[in-house]
């Protein structure tokens, strides 16, 4: 059977991982490349860069170090941020993407979805949710989180996925930051709800998370989080231990 | 010399990558006489069976790769290029593949449990069938990335290896000079880098 994924995720601007990140025996912490390599050596099963720039100029830049971290590192990469057309799409591909995650633009242009899809296969096109219940229904919000689309959540997802996504990426906003774990609740619905994989985003603290992750929601493909893993409080490698420890299926 | 064949489908960037990263000197190519005077061929393809069929059949390239492999130079092909090696595909209607590997290619929608996610996505474990030079620097039950939706079957006499998905899912299959991989093995850690590496050392059955 297939293994549950273990996703670790990298925010980049102007050619540099924001946020810092806390790694012995790396002397410069901020350079995609060489974290992409660290993380592909010690179990993570895929990557996720976040372009966070905003000019045109920095953007070519992220292409650039994509490029050179897709030449050396052997695991699938997938890029988001900024993916509004599909000229977007073709950029990133090109420089060595193997997926391409789709948020505010799949908002704006849903057919972006359906286009993408046609053109590089489902398999290549993520939609990424960011959910927050606001009066107890679990709303979209666009641009990073800050505005609210007035769409409910799990049948936005549907959508996406009829529309030809062929994989999912939940980010609860509740619990992002939070360190105290996965939106268990908002999960289960996502993964009722649809039958391509799931990546659970927002909330992860712990190993122990992990484990309840895949414990409470056996459906869900992945677990993806950022600051844990870039301050080294988990370590991938002793993470997947403690899923096989448990009974879940993990890659080491 | 790996001739790495360009007919117009999918991303070649990450296979060139792999080959570059251990040492290997590949082209990419759509030239019929490059292809000839390469060592060993590769048939890379994402996307469609009919539509890759087709463009290999219009290049004119399906000819080239046959007679290629009669000559006995190692062949191996990498997902959709994989399942084009069989005799033919059932992926929206019935469709002819190059018929190097005895076999056929149908969807896994019907055919495992329902509950399963498709595509089948992820790293899965490599249940190895017969041993094969390919698997000289990999051990059974090493994680391999897939990602498809139909898999090949009656195809007993090239099973190499297999992982499970509800169903045995074919992964590696091999014939004299003529292999192919499910999964993609430019996209699956050390692991398939190990395999490109045995593939990159194999030279053609006179």
């Amino acid at each position: 059977m297939i293994t549950k994924r273990i996703i670790p995720c990298l925010d980049v601007r102007n050619g540099r991982v924001v946020k810092g990140v806390n790694f012995e025996g790396i002397n410069d912490v901020n350079d995609p490349a060489v974290l992409a390599k660290y993380y592909s050596e010690n179990g993570a099963d895929e990557l996720v860069f976040y372009d966070i720039t905003a000019s045109h100029e920095e953007r070519r830049l992220f292409t650039e170090i994509l490029t050179k971290v897709a030449e050396n590192v052997f695991i699938p990469l997938t890029v988001g941020g900024g993916i509004n057309t599909i000229d977007d799409f073709d950029r990133v591909l090109k420089c060595g993407a193997d997926k391409v995650s789709v948020n505010s633009g799949a908002i704006k242009n849903p057919n972006l979805i359906t286009e993408a899809a046609k053109k590089y296969g489902n398999q290549c096109v993520v939609i990424s949710a960011d959910v927050k219940r606001v009066d107890g229904v679990f709303t979209v919000f666009s641009k990073g989180g800050r505005e609210n689309t007035g769409m409910e959540a799990i049948s936005w997802i549907k959508k996406c996925v009829e529309l030809g996504a062929g994989e999912v990426v939940v980010n609860s906003i509740d619990t992002d930051g939070v360190k105290n774990g996965f939106d268990i609740e908002l999960l289960k619905l996502v993964c009722e709800a649809v039958n391509v994989p799931v990546i659970a985003s927002g909330g992860a603290g712990s190993t122990q998370d992990f484990v309840e992750l895949f414990k409470e929601i056996p459906s869900v493909s992945a677990g993806l989080a950022a600051s844990i893993f870039h301050f080294g409080e988990v370590k991938i490698n002793e993470l997947k231990k403690e899923l096989i420890n448990n009974g879940i299926k993990a890659r080491i | 010399m790996i001739a790495i064949i360009d007919y117009g489908i999918g991303n070649l960037f990450s296979v060139v990558s792999s080959f570059k990263y251990i040492g290997a000197e590949a082209v990419v190519t759509s030239d019929p006489e490059a292809i000839k005077n390469a060592d060993r061929i590769l048939l890379p393809g994402v996307g469609a069976f009919e539509d890759a069929a087709k463009k290999l059949r219009e290049t004119g390239l399906d000819k080239v790769i046959l007679d290629e492999a009669k000559a006995g130079k190692p062949i191996l092909g990498i997902c959709l290029g994989m399942q084009m090696l069989f005799e033919k595909s059932y992926e929206y209607g019935e469709h002819k593949g190059l018929s190097l590997l005895k076999g056929s290619v149908v969807p896994m929608q019907g055919a495992i449990d329902e509950k399963l996610q498709i595509p089948h996505i992820g790293y899965n474990a490599l249940i190895f069938k017969k041993s094969h030079p390919l698997l000289k620097y990999i051990k059974e039950g090493d994680f391999v990335y897939f990602v498809h939706s139909y898999y090949a079957v009656d195809c007993e006499d090239s099973l190499v290896a297999y992982a499970e998905y509800d169903k045995d899912i074919t992964a590696i299959v091999a014939k004299d000079n003529v292999m192919g991989c499910q999964f993609h093995p430019e996209k699956s850690g050390e692991v398939g880098l190990n395999i490109l590496r045995a593939f990159a050392e194999m030279e053609a059955i006179k």
